[in-house]
């Protein structure tokens, strides 16, 4: 397995741990106590802005042990360049991510058109938007694999 | 309302692989190195899984010291 391909394994299975382990925190520290809180647009509005710099902090946390881990065992540094292919391939998954989270958005909003409480409508935003990573970067893999 | 012209099929291949052998074996590496793209890049476009740019394909053509019809060739398919 190539250098970006490693990379953006580690990226999903991250991402995976990240999105798993905050939504379990959140569940257990917060809904499981207080379960009226799931329609409250306070909490999730700040569940959604912790949940930024806890992935951003966590995912570079992550890639600092990677590359000091591929360092260790192949003797090797971590490619940071990105060449004509690499742009080519993440265009194609960053197309691929949006495209789901367009869906996921309207089928949020559509939620709300046909008077859904509100928590289904953050559920629907939050699964759409892992769901757009984590597609993304199945793809990026898949698309390593095939060439381009 | 403007006829449908059918374009011709055609398929590309390169020569990168013999032309390595000819330059003292350079590895694919090295290659890489010298045209500032990876060496998965390389083994891609070696393997006629990926076509490079217009641009790489002439970098690749001037590492070794050749015209690009050396490099890179096309058949049409009838």
């Amino acid at each position: 397995m190539a250098g970006k391909e490693r990379e953006t394994l580690v990226t999903l299975i991250s991402s995976m741990l990240i999105m798993g382990s905050y939504s379990l925190y959140v569940y257990y520290t917060y809904l499981s106590k207080d379960w009226e809180l799931i329609n409250d647009f306070k909490f999730w509005g700040t569940a959604f802005l912790v949940l930024i710099p806890v992935t951003i902090g966590a995912q570079i946390g992550i890639h600092i042990i990677f590359a000091i881990i591929t360092k260790i065992v192949t003797n090797e540094d971590m490619d940071t360049r990105s060449d004509e292919r690499d742009k080519l391939i993440e265009l194609k998954s960053i197309r691929i991510s949006h495209w789901i989270f367009t869906a996921g958005f309207l089928l949020a909003m559509t939620s709300q058109a046909m008077g859904m409480q509100p928590w289904v409508m953050f559920v629907t935003l939050t699964a759409s938007g892992f769901l757009a990573a984590f597609i993304s970067d199945s793809a990026k893999i898949y698309f390593y694999r095939r060439g381009f | 309302m403007a006829k449908k012209i059918k374009l011709p099929d055609f398929s590309l291949h390169n020569n990168i692989r013999t032309l390595r052998f000819h330059a003292h074996e350079m590895t694919q590496q090295e290659l890489a190195d010298r045209t500032g793209v990876s060496r998965q890049t390389i083994v891609a476009i070696e393997n006629g899984k990926y076509f490079p740019t217009l641009e790489l394909a002439f970098r690749i053509a001037h590492v070794f010291n050749t015209k690009l019809d050396d490099v890179f060739t096309v058949s049409l398919e009838k």
